[in-house]
């Protein structure tokens, strides 16, 4: 007896374990609103994933750049913005990050000089449907931390812009369901119908929504992004316009101008649309004497 | 010479005695096919992943392997005490060292051709063209960096008393100048003096191996590396590894070598 007294410990220790285990089971998900979602790599990664699910975020931007990225010893004069991920040729987003990538500069000295021959020295982007190429990573980052919203949008503008249109509308979809106070990708999910499906009901909605989640988060004090509420409000502006709504597009109009950077640029619109509603309004009946 | 090349014969057979290889080609190839086997919306044109993973895989296994190889090669002649009976053929010690040299490095020439001849395979079935000249120049640039590896290492197992102490050593430091080695001028600048000086002399005494890493170039389709930089880069290659040789030699010839 003595002699099997540690095995029998030691059996006795497992089924403990085993048993602790089908309680907590049950119990574990109710202790982080993450966990519905988690599989085999989260569980493998536990948080560290988020560190991983960055590296492969940056990995789709080196990738976008053919190689030319700067490292974290250039990262000074390299901004860590992401939005001319999503910026075409001459877009503002795209002139600014131009000037922010030429990281370079001379060589210091023969190695380094020398060492150039050797590495991608030139800043281009991916074009010609080569943009597919970044996608891998935008997914793989998403499996890892799906409360990345940039993932998300990111992906379904290039997805929409390579034609992809079900495809964009299901990691949106998804994007969705792990983010549900995420007006970023509401806004994505109602170009999607506007420009893509030609939908105005469903990106009104959309849209709509949106606003409603952006306005809610700043009531709760979570500082939401002025830039975004102005893109959401122009684009469902443009619509209401599109769709004769000319009271509700001058309404979101003047609530973009509020939150643009450039408010300026918005106020010629803004007149645009009043001189529509005072054109469509009825004349007033001419007064008796 | 013959001499030489009958070392070198030896060192040869042991990487195809060993499971080291195929252990990491087997999980190579596996971890390459099974990311290429996977599919991204739908999307069957996407191959650049596939190219940067595969090839990351590949410098890791031939840097273990010519490591790994390297670091045990006089370690356990003297073990084994076989390092007397080759001394006494007569074997010299340069002998001995560039004897060794030569296999670790031809071996590690013979893995590497293996794992391009996978991965241009790889590459080309899904990209459907085959820059032959690219990966022949990535494959020799890559070679000629090993060949300063494997210099390093043998020099570490003269110095260093085990195997394992070398090659963790070796790897550190290969690592090091891998992914800081370029950037120690831009540190440097930021110090004050006398660590600028200092940091700006490592800069400039050790053997730059970043440049040897042309992944980029191959993984997003740039043109090929002038051939007369290749050379210049062999050059200088076999500048360092010759000077590293000629330590460990320095070391080896007057070293005891009872255990």
């Amino acid at each position: 007896m003595r002699k099997h007294g540690p095995y029998l410990i030691l059996i006795l220790l497992l089924a403990s374990c085993f048993s602790l285990a089908t309680v907590l089971q049950q119990r574990a998900p109710a202790w982080t609103k993450r966990a519905q979602s988690d599989n085999v790599l989260k569980l493998v990664f536990g948080d560290g994933r988020r560190f991983f699910a960055d590296g492969f975020f940056r990995q789709a931007d080196v990738s976008f750049h053919s190689g030319f990225y700067p490292t974290i010893f250039d990262q000074a004069g390299a901004s860590q913005d992401t939005r001319h991920l999503t910026a075409k040729e001459g877009e503002p987003a795209a002139e600014e990050h131009e000037k922010q990538f030429n990281f370079l500069g001379r060589p210091r000295d023969w190695i380094e000089r020398f060492g150039r021959h050797f590495a991608v020295t030139s800043h281009t982007h991916l074009e010609g449907k080569k943009e597919r190429e970044i996608l891998p990573w935008l997914k793989m980052s998403a499996e890892l931390d799906p409360q990345k919203i940039e993932t998300y949008t990111v992906s379904a503008y290039w997805l929409r812009d390579l034609g992809k249109f079900k495809d964009a509308e299901e990691f949106l979809r998804e994007g969705l369901r792990n983010n549900p106070d995420s007006y970023e990708i509401l806004f994505e999910l109602g170009r999607l119908y506007a420009e893509n499906y030609h939908d105005p009901a469903r990106a009104r909605n959309v849209w709509e929504l949106g606003l409603r989640r952006w306005a809610e988060q700043d009531a709760a004090g979570k500082k939401p992004d002025l830039l975004q509420l102005d893109q959401i409000a122009v684009y469902l502006s443009r619509l209401e316009e599109k769709e004769g709504n000319l009271a509700r597009a001058l309404e979101l109009l003047q609530l973009a101008k509020k939150a643009s950077p450039n408010p300026a640029a918005l106020q010629p619109q803004i007149d645009e649309l009043k001189r529509k509603l005072a054109a469509r309004s009825p004349a007033p009946p001419p007064q008796s004497r | 010479m013959n001499t030489i090349l009958a070392l070198a014969g030896v060192v040869i057979k042991e990487l195809y005695r060993r499971k080291d290889f195929y252990v990491l080609f087997v999980l190579t190839a596996v971890i390459t096919l099974l990311m290429g086997s996977v599919s991204f919306f739908h999307d069957t044109g996407i191959v650049r992943y596939v190219k940067e993973i595969a090839l990351l895989l590949i410098w890791i296994a031939a840097l273990v392997i010519a490591i790994g190889t390297t670091a045990r090669q006089i370690p356990a002649e003297r073990e084994n005490r076989t390092i007397f009976p080759l001394l006494a053929k007569p074997v010299t010690r340069g002998q001995v060292i560039l004897g060794k040299f030569a296999g670790c490095w031809l071996a590690c020439g013979l893995a590497l051709m293996v794992f391009y001849v996978f991965f241009g395979v790889v590459s080309g079935s899904r990209e459907h063209y085959w820059p032959v000249l690219s990966f022949f120049q990535a494959f020799w640039l890559q070679w000629v960096m090993l060949g300063i590896v494997v210099a390093f290492v043998l020099l570490g197992s003269v110095v260093f008393a085990a195997p394992s102490s070398n090659a963790t050593i070796s790897f550190i430091v290969v690592l090091g100048i891998l992914l800081l080695g370029g950037h120690l001028n831009q540190v440097a600048l930021q110090q004050p003096e006398p660590l600028r000086s200092i940091v700006y002399g490592i800069y400039f005494l050790i053997p730059h191996l970043e440049w040897y890493d042309v992944r980029d170039l191959i993984v997003y389709d740039w043109n090929r590396v002038g051939w007369l930089d290749c050379a210049l880069a062999t050059l200088y290659a076999a500048t360092y590894a010759g000077l590293l040789l000629f330590g460990a030699w320095l070391v080896f010839r007057r070293k005891p070598l009872n255990v």
